[in-house]
């Protein structure tokens, strides 16, 4: 294995968990604030990449599109929040679960009747489109460098709304005491709706970016969900320091494992078995390091401090 | 006078018997109409759909329900239809995992299972079965047509496929036929999305071509990263990775690729432009590879069914061995194994118009026969 390949695949992982953390920053921000399992932020993340697609072909311009997906997913999750996970907050998990994954199946039929089953049409804007020469003689995807830096960006954004700022300050407090913050005069509803909106506005962003590079199509969001969820547990529930670790963890560890185990296996065994069997393994290898790092801290790496 | 009379009740008898033949059947499908897979499910459904509705039998009667592409789901469905609505025919299968859990238990309960589009070779060999047809193809058919179109070109490939029974059957089938050196054989996962990782191992590969068995969702994605990732490799793939109901989605990254298929728009027989033009009247797209498969498999049933009662397993079974169809495929005629014998060509993707599409270059099998034919005893 060359060093240009090493650097690649790197990337690429890197690549892998911006995108995953910012589904799962909005996750863990809901878990941790409103102590909601929400599983339909996959369907938030699908409103971001149809949205973003319609306006880009309605309008040609990809900007406009990336425009409309925050404020699509945005509004479609204040709008849930208002009308059904409001009314969750009080109840147990399996009654939100129940919810949620209620919402999954309307958000998805909803999408089908609007867009039609067969997958749409994004492609990635003329100004990212193209390679760059890496050191060592390989080629890499503009567009891929830029979801990391509006991953590293959107990363310390969230560090500085968090913890510089007065809403920062609120979430926080609600976080580790949420009747205290409200016996303190702060309208804990509008909090908690504009929370959901700021995670539904994340997902919404990480759908529109990833769905240029993949296919727009119904039920887009529910692998990326699992995988976020794999971060947060990873990370620590509640924790966005632990969403942004666990999703790096996730992204290189999934990606290197899909390039080495195949090779690993390939020592002992034929080609053709050998991509079959790693290829497997591969795919398991995130989930066993779960297992482990559960196994050794059943709280995830960095706990928020309150559970 | 007496030959007029015997004439007479000669015809007299014919038009009885057809009509003691129209006996109703009940049809159930199982397809994927949500999820990632819906495309080619709904595709599918149409074909299927447009097959019955032309043959006007009015004692047909389809039922169908969305599989989600989950196995237990279609393994439910298939309980339900065989012991409740008590179905005759079972069809509509996309995928073939789901197809292997579902078709050998309901063949083994005496009912016909007529596929659309899964054919894995676990079903084509030793363990076929009398009342389990293809209409489609066996699943290696069109990869073993790819490999033998890369020897024309390629001395060193570069070949990947999903892990799951057809990705399977796609690499073997791939190499039974291609005859340079294999650079690297990958599987990734069924569902995939980013292939970030298995570009940069092409990229690293030194092949000469690459041949990826990527349908539905996962051959946009990979379509789309490929074309930004600066690699200048030429693609292939059998017709499923660039059938007309991703062209779309892919757009001009797909242009000039080529792919291989039993089918295209522009096959040039009198069925097929009935067919192409009742399909856009009908659903106003162009149809895709699924929905010729699906139109086929109910022509097929229809054309039984029209002859004979589908109670009656024996002379059901003949008549649809016999294939007595006008395929949009142009020759169609089945095997002992009762998978389809027929043409397979290379196609390259063309811009027809506004609209993506394939266009036939050249045969690269005539009367194309799969590998397991000989292994089945029936």
């Amino acid at each position: 294995m060359t060093l240009a390949l090493a650097l690649e695949q790197l990337l690429n992982g890197l690549q892998l968990g911006v995108m995953l953390f910012l589904m799962a920053a909005g996750l863990t921000l809901i878990f941790g604030v409103m102590g909601l399992i929400n599983l339909a932020h996959g369907s938030l993340y699908m409103v971001g990449a149809f949205a973003c697609a319609a306006v880009a072909a309605a309008t040609g311009s990809f900007w406009l599109g990336l425009v409309a997906s925050l404020a699509c997913a945005a509004a479609a999750g204040a709008i849930v929040e208002l009308l059904v996970i409001r009314r969750l907050y009080d109840r147990d998990h399996l009654d939100q679960v129940l919810a949620t994954f209620a919402l999954i199946l309307m958000f998805s039929e909803g999408t089908r009747w609007l867009f039609g089953s067969f997958p749409l049409y994004l492609d990635i804007p003329p100004l990212l489109q193209g390679a760059v020469a890496l050191p060592g003689g390989a080629q890499y995807p503009v567009y891929r460098l830029a979801i990391i830096a509006a991953g590293a960006l959107v990363a310390f954004g969230l560090y500085l709304l968090i913890g510089k700022t007065r809403l920062g300050m609120r979430i926080r407090a609600g976080e580790s005491d949420r009747e205290m913050i409200g016996a303190l005069g702060v309208d804990i509803r509008t909090l908690y709706t504009v929370v959901f909106a700021l995670g539904a506005a994340l997902a919404g962003l990480a759908g529109a970016m990833v769905g240029a590079l993949q296919s727009v199509q119904v039920g887009m969001g529910e692998p990326v969900l699992i995988l976020a969820f794999v971060v947060i547990v990873i990370g620590g529930i509640g924790s966005i320091k632990g969403a942004l670790l666990g999703a790096l963890l996730v992204g290189v560890v999934d990606t290197l494992g899909r390039l080495l185990l195949p090779k690993l296996v390939g020592v002992f065994l034929q080609p053709a078995q050998a991509g079959m069997i790693g290829g497997a393994a591969a795919s398991m290898l995130i989930y066993m390091m779960m297992a482990l790092i559960l196994a050794m801290k059943p709280r995830g790496l960095f706990p928020a401090a309150h559970a | 006078m007496k030959k007029l009379v015997s004439a007479a009740t000669l015809a007299l008898s014919m038009s009885v018997s057809s009509l003691a033949f129209a006996e109703p059947v009940k049809i159930g499908m199982i397809t994927t109409l949500s999820g990632g897979g819906a495309g080619l499910g709904i595709d599918t459904r149409d074909g299927f759909m447009l097959a019955i509705k032309q043959a006007g039998n009015s004692e047909i009667e389809v039922i169908t329900e969305d599989d989600g592409q989950k196995p237990e789901l279609a393994v439910q469905i298939a309980d339900k239809m065989i012991q409740s609505d008590q179905v005759d025919i079972l069809t509509g299968i996309v995928w073939s995992n789901l197809l292997m859990a579902v078709a050998p238990s309901a063949v083994a309960q005496g009912k016909f299972y007529v596929s659309t589009n899964a054919a894995p070779a676990a079903l084509a060999g030793e363990n076929c079965n009398p009342l389990y047809f293809n209409a489609a193809y066996q699943n290696d058919n069109l990869h073993e047509a790819m490999g033998e179109y890369a020897n024309k070109d390629y001395k060193k490939m570069f070949i990947m496929a999903p892990n799951y029974p057809a990705g399977k059957d796609s690499l073997t089938g791939f190499k039974r036929f291609y005859k340079g050196e294999v650079a690297s054989e990958v599987y990734t996962q069924v569902g995939q999305t980013d292939y970030a990782a298995e570009i940069a191992q092409i990229r690293a590969s030194g092949a000469d071509a690459v041949f990826a068995f990527l349908p539905g969702g996962m051959g946009i994605a990979f379509m789309k990263q490929y074309a930004q990732s600066g690699v200048d490799i030429p693609i292939m793939g059998p017709g499923f990775s660039f059938s007309q109901d991703v062209l779309g989605a892919i757009g001009d990254a797909a242009l000039g690729v080529k792919n291989s298929g039993h089918w295209a728009k522009d096959l040039d027989n009198e069925a097929n432009k009935k067919f192409v033009e009742a399909f856009q009247a009908e659903y106003g797209r162009l149809p895709s590879i699924y929905a010729v498969q699906a139109y086929d498999a109910g022509q097929l049933i229809a054309s039984a069914a029209a002859k004979a009662d589908v109670k009656d397993t024996e002379a059901f079974r003949a008549e649809l061995l016999k294939a007595d169809i006008q395929s949009p495929r142009g020759k169609f005629k089945f095997n002992t194994n009762q998978h389809p014998i027929q043409d397979i060509y290379v196609r390259e993707v063309v811009k027809d118009g506004d609209v993506l599409t394939n266009k036939i270059l050249a045969p690269v099998f005539t009367d194309h026969e799969d590998a397991y034919a000989k292994d089945c005893k029936m």
